[in-house]
């Protein structure tokens, strides 16, 4: 028999072989990645248009694209999750049409992306007669990110401690300016952090982009909401598959800028609840 | 003669669900005095204080019936504006609760939400509160200051202050020393009297002897009935009720 102390250093050394296991693909795949990308990152790829088919130049349309869907999914999903959460969280009764309201939520989470790209394809480009367009594309990308904005903000507005809400209403403020100047101000790192992991989903995805605004090949910048795009992630979709003879340099280049652009937004989600962290004193 | 009483309570009974946390309570207070609410634990006297602002609101399931009236004006009608209500009936709560804002954020967040003042105005509000808290001294070159980085007596005062500054009539105290050590506890014992001038005090306090020194007169809750309710220096000496007796001799509670 085995005391019970060797069991114990086995059983966590196992735990802990786990939790290494899990870095083990990650840093191997970001290794290759980095490894066989860096050389191509130069000015030059990164803010000049493709030339001869994709095979030569830069990606800059791809990078400006993805930039404008995330601004984009930001302007129409921000206000419209966040309100959402602040209605849910402090003003909505418990009835059964919040928790209607809740599980649907849950739900519209767990649809896979092409799910989204093609009632986007359905909805906005066709009936609503948007075309395939940043319009089309960042609205679709938006309810995609909703339920990611909303879940986050409703946890950030919980977080408010009550106490708060409490000294609020005894000295006379409305519902609203208690929203407005105790529970919001209180939970925006939250808002912020949650939005932000949102939005580089969102930018790394794929499917609902497909038909809706993604551009396989236009080498200029767009002109207004209503033009297509070239988008990253598509834009490595088609240089692995859709076109031959692509240098494996250009195609790695720019999946390390789509790796490297969703990295730094995770990276400063990490950041700003790090620092609220520590200035918070309740 | 007849004292002003500013707050008249008729056979009120409070209910959370099924459960009846008042029974038939019938209270008078008076004016610019400090009343005392005692009691053990869970005897309603929290409750109470919370329906004369009617902070009971925020729970749901609670249902209440008889009749409250402050300054004649009866409160637990479903017309009533609760802003003005909770304007003029504020609140201290157990554990000192400023904002995480700045001391002065702190205090002009009751005048900037009733738009009470701003400028020059408002300043001066702030320092008004603050001098009427015996915080000015401290404080004055340190407004920008959190306020969650002073002493827990001085956030306890800073709310005072934060109340006085939107010019209540009445203020509720639910034991609002029970965090403080002795020292700090009669340092707020000492505030108190000196705001009993402006302001109608009700204290809910688990501390006797608190009830004692700063009380005018005192009420003894019991499961939630007010057993007795008379001027504090006859409760404490001649209390008429045995059970009342028993709790402020310290045999249970």
């Amino acid at each position: 028999m085995l005391n019970p102390r060797t069991i114990q250093k086995i059983v966590f050394a196992l735990f802990g072989i786990a939790t290494v296991v899990i870095i083990v693909p990650v840093a191997i795949v970001f290794l290759i990645i980095l490894f066989n990308g860096l050389q191509a990152l130069t000015p030059e790829f990164l803010f000049s248009m493709p030339r001869m088919g994709m095979r030569a130049g830069g990606i800059f349309p791809a990078i400006v694209g993805t930039l404008y869907l995330i601004i984009g999914t930001a302007v129409f999903s921000l206000p419209f999750g966040i309100f959402a959460a602040i209605y849910l969280t402090e003003y909505a009764a418990d009835n059964w049409l919040k928790r209607l309201v809740e599980v649907a939520i849950v739900n519209l989470a767990g649809v896979p992306s092409i799910v989204y790209g093609l009632f986007g394809l359905g909805l906005f480009v066709i009936f609503l007669n948007m075309g395939a367009s940043i319009l089309a594309g960042s609205l679709t990308l938006a309810i995609m990110t909703l339920p990611v904005i909303i879940t986050a903000s409703r946890e950030a507005l919980n977080a408010v401690p009550r106490s708060f809400r409490e000294v609020s209403y005894s000295l006379g403020a409305s519902r609203w300016q208690t929203v407005r100047k105790v529970v919001l101000p209180n939970a925006v790192p939250g808002i912020m952090t949650g939005t932000i992991l949102g939005l580089s989903r969102a930018a790394g995805e794929t499917a609902p982009i497909l038909f809706t605004v993604a551009a396989f090949y236009l080498p200029r910048l767009p002109q207004s909401i209503s033009d297509q795009v070239m988008a990253l992630p598509y834009h490595i979709y088609v240089l692995s598959t859709q076109v031959p003879n692509v240098s494996v340099k250009i195609q790695y280049g720019t999946i390390l800028v789509l790796v490297l652009l969703v990295f730094i937004m995770n990276i400063s989600a990490a950041y700003i609840r790090a620092r609220f962290r520590k200035r918070k004193l309740w | 003669m007849e004292k002003e009483k500013i707050i008249k309570v008729e056979s009120l009974d409070f209910f959370y669900g099924k459960f009846q946390a008042l029974i038939n309570v019938n209270l008078r207070v008076e004016k610019n005095q400090i009343t005392a609410l005692i009691g053990p634990s869970g005897c309603g006297k929290s409750t109470f204080l919370r329906c004369l602002n009617r902070m009971n609101d925020l729970i749901d399931g609670i249902r209440i019936s008889g009749s409250i009236q402050i300054e004649g004006k009866e409160i637990l009608d479903s017309q009533i504006d609760l802003v003005t209500l909770r304007k003029k009936v504020g609140m201290v709560f157990q554990r000192p609760n400023p904002f995480p804002l700045s001391v002065f954020e702190n205090i002009a967040f009751g005048p900037r939400v009733h738009r009470l003042a701003r400028g020059e105005e408002l300043e001066s509000i702030v320092r008004h509160s603050l001098e009427s808290v015996l915080l000015w001294d401290e404080l004055k070159d340190t407004l920008n200051k959190n306020a969650l980085s002073l002493t827990l007596e001085q956030q306890q005062r800073l709310c005072i202050a934060r109340l006085v500054a939107v010019k209540p009539e009445v203020l509720l105290m639910d034991e609002p020393c029970s965090t403080l050590d002795p020292m700090a506890t009669l340092k707020i014992e000492e505030l108190m009297r000196i705001l009993k001038k402006d302001f109608t005090i009700l204290i809910v306090t688990h501390n006797m002897q608190q009830a004692a020194r700063v009380s005018d007169f005192t009420g003894f809750f019991l499961m939630g009935e007010l057993i007795e309710f008379d001027a504090t220096s006859s409760i404490f000496t001649a209390p008429g009720d045995k059970r009342t007796e028993e709790y402020i001799t310290g045999r249970f509670g």
